[in-house]
């Protein structure tokens, strides 16, 4: 056996790979709840590869037998209402592992120095993951995958002078068709999962080289024991996170299983009753919502309206951009923010509101990349911040829930008035950031690690 | 197609309106009516029975179940032989898909919509929808067909069961506040809604919420009693054949949730073995 080893250590890195991955990759030992779902991610994701090419050998991406096929899976291929519950609830629970993965970030200031890098390729997972829902949605071809598609492709018409031409490209026609399932199946089950497997390798291999965040916020490697140069507070990921992420994984299938098995529909926000339709380009239906993990988003989008522009967004730029020119001592800078103001002004005046809409939801989502550089808290840990950051997390949660249940609701006046208050507390929360953030009463952070 | 704001959800609103009205094409029913609960169980085998051959002689002849296969039917307790000798009118064999003879272009020709195939219509519409929708037609004179449908405005299908359920007709009665017209909803036997008029609409007496109901105007072959019935397995049948494995995952889900129990004991003593040198 260890023969074998050495032959095969002689030509490719095997222990010195697992040494320094799993058993001597040295993790703060102090993990908490939140800490779960980084490798339940990495879990589900696995789940949606493996299911996802049993799904692939029975599905056929053609306009003509698309939705046929989904129901073929789920009634005469053996098990394949099991493949095929599981794909769908896996897809909202890889959001859901995510976005707790990303509140977890948030709470421990994980994308501080030195995390940023990996902070970043955390978000450009973020985006290849909601790209890669977005092309499979539109797969089981029923009225909200159609729809739902033909809404999102039509956001791109918006972008002034290439719009038109950028969305036809897209859809491959002039109205999502055949030629868009077919290359929304290549880009779902080939392009963008390549993608997402090289981001998911980067990730990990930054946060071995940086090392973990942990509950507390201060890095372990500053306690070393002076004989053995290892840190006094971690301890090797392998068995010690192994075996606890196991456990979890078991809590988090058990979970999944019920909804699998009792809820697959989960009361229409996992499977949407529209979608047992199949797709009809000439009957819209009365109302399209996407499922439940985009709904923020798309409240801000549709909370955009021409009064927002006007009395919400023109004085923000204005009085964010004074905001800035006041703290900056930088001329350049001031320069620069003015004339940006003004270019951001005179767009508001002359391109059509649904433009703005689609570069806030744009910016929404684009904006946790800024994360690490908006945050100028002396502490990384919310343990040891002030209250002003316990209630702007809060209220940015509230806001957070509030638009994502909007977007799944038909537009009504009051409806759009809660969105836009939504939509400005999202944004405050970031843009305001560099100023609360460095405002707050914190309290000093310990020197090593704290118990549990 | 309203990305934004309610300026252009209603624009879409007027565009499907005006759809409707073009063709036969029916609108989605008013929020107002209340739908009541389908007592279904799909465990109930004679129900089931009794609900495909009711699907097969009233709805299979203009609707399909294309994702259906005959064959499924040996899980709600038939036989082959009985399939082939009372459900088979569209098929040969019972390995087939339920399908029919009217190709779409005859439909479109002919009703001037495409009837939707049904395999899974319970799951886009739901039982409880079905279940009232099917116990909701009355005799309307200026519809086309001749009927038309307290969930289902200007719907676009006849009452394929009238020669069961009868000929009903509808009835409005005005109230001058909303509590007593709910009140007299709350008794009817089948669906009810109240359309609210405005204060310049209703005139004078100021009877403003208009209590819409159904009556038997002639009876049909059956009660309302049977008729209820009828339409209560032909539902069952439908939610069944929208899921025929539905069951069968719910019986697989307790073995599986039972396996991970015994894996959680399991991995929670691992766990707590390997961490106990841990301070």
């Amino acid at each position: 056996m260890s023969g074998l080893l050495t032959w095969i250590d002689q030509r490719f890195p095997l222990v010195e790979t697992w040494r320094s991955h799993l058993s001597e990759y040295y993790a703060p030992k102090n993990f908490n709840f939140w800490y779960y779902f980084g490798s339940l991610a990495l879990f589900v994701l696995v789940l949606q590869f493996v299911t996802g090419i049993f799904l692939t050998m029975n599905y056929k991406p053609d306009a003509a037998q698309a939705f046929a096929s989904v129901e073929y899976i789920m009634r005469e291929v053996p098990w394949g209402w099991w493949i095929r519950y599981m794909h769908s609830t896996g897809a909202s629970f890889f959001f859901i592992c995510v976005y707790l993965h990303m509140f977890r970030g948030l709470l421990y200031g994980s994308y501080r120095r030195p995390r940023e890098l990996l902070w970043i390729v955390g978000v450009l997972i973020f985006l290849c993951l909601m790209a890669e829902a977005f092309f499979g949605y539109l797969l089981p071809w029923g009225q909200m995958s159609y729809w739902g598609a033909q809404v999102i492709v039509n956001l791109f018409d918006a972008i002034p002078f290439v719009g038109p031409k950028l969305a036809i490209w897209i859809r491959g026609d002039y109205v999502v068709s055949d030629a868009t399932l077919n290359r929304f199946f290549a880009f779902h089950v080939i392009a963008v999962p390549l993608v997402l497997l090289a981001l998911v390798g980067a990730h990990l291999l930054a946060l071995h080289e940086v090392g973990s965040n942990n509950p507390d916020g201060v890095e372990i490697k500053n306690a070393k024991d002076p004989k053995t140069g290892l840190p006094l507070d971690g301890i090797p990921f392998h068995p010690y996170y192994t075996v606890k992420d196991s456990f979890g994984v078991v809590v988090f299938l058990i979970i999944f299983s019920i909804v699998v098995f009792f809820a697959p529909e989960m009361g229409g926000y996992f499977l949407e009753a529209n979608n047992f339709i199949a797709a009809d380009p000439l009957k819209t239906p009365l109302h399209i919502a996407p499922v439940w993990y985009f709904t923020p988003y798309y409240s801000i989008l549709r909370a955009t309206t021409e009064q927002f522009v006007l009395w919400v967004l023109t004085p923000g730029v204005v009085g964010f951009a004074a905001l800035i020119v006041w703290s900056v001592k930088n001329s350049n800078v001031r320069i620069a923010v003015g004339v940006a103001a003004v270019v951001l002004l005179a767009g508001f005046f002359t391109l059509d509101a649904k433009v703005w809409g689609v570069v806030l939801m744009g910016v929404s989502v684009m904006i946790f990349f800024f994360l690490p550089w908006l945050d100028r808290s002396p502490v990384k840990s919310i343990r040891y911040k002030g209250p002003l950051t316990k209630a702007a997390i809060a209220l940015f949660v509230v806001a957070f829930f509030i638009l994502g249940y909007l977007g799944t609701q038909a537009v009504t006046s009051g409806r759009t008035f809660a969105a836009q208050i939504g939509t400005a507390v999202y944004f405050l929360f970031f843009f305001l950031m560099p100023w609360w953030s460095r405002m707050d009463k914190c309290k000093p952070e310990p020197h090593r690690v704290t118990g549990k | 197609m309203q990305t934004r704001a309610a300026q252009g959800d209603r624009k879409m609103r007027v565009l499907v309106l005006l759809l409707a009205l073009a063709a036969p094409l029916p609108l989605a029913a008013e929020e107002s009516v209340r739908l009541d609960a389908a007592p279904i169980d799909p465990r109930d085998v004679a129900s089931l029975q009794a609900g495909a051959r009711t699907f097969v002689n009233y709805c299979l002849n203009c609707h399909s179940a294309g994702m259906m296969r005959y064959h499924k039917l040996l899980e709600i307790g038939l036989t082959e032989q009985q399939i082939k000798d009372n459900l088979l009118f569209t098929a040969d064999k019972v390995g087939e898909l339920m399908n029919i003879a009217m190709t779409r272009k005859d439909a479109k020709d002919w009703l001037g919509t495409v009837p939707p195939d049904l395999s899974v219509i319970a799951r886009a519409r739901g039982a409880d929808w079905l279940y009232t929708y099917l116990r909701s037609f009355y005799r309307d004179r200026e519809s086309a067909t001749g009927w038309n449908n307290m969930v289902y405005e200007r719907v676009a299908m006849p009452h394929v069961l009238w020669m069961l359920s009868g000929q009903q007709v509808q009835v409005e009665r005005k109230f001058k506040n909303m509590e007593q017209a709910e009140a007299i909803g709350r008794q009817q036997k089948n669906a009810w809604k109240i359309d609210v008029l405005t204060p310049e609409q209703a005139g004078k007496d100021g009877e403003r919420f208009i209590l819409k109901t159904i009556r038997t105007d002639t009876s049909g072959s059956l009660s309302q009693l049977e008729y209820d019935l009828v339409v209560r397995d032909l539902v069952n049948f439908m939610t069944w054949m929208s899921e025929p494995n539905q069951l069968e995952r719910k019986q697989s889900g307790y073995v599986v949730l039972l396996a991970l129990l015994v894996l959680l004991v399991l991995a929670y003593v691992l766990y707590k073995e390997f961490w106990k040198d841990v301070h």
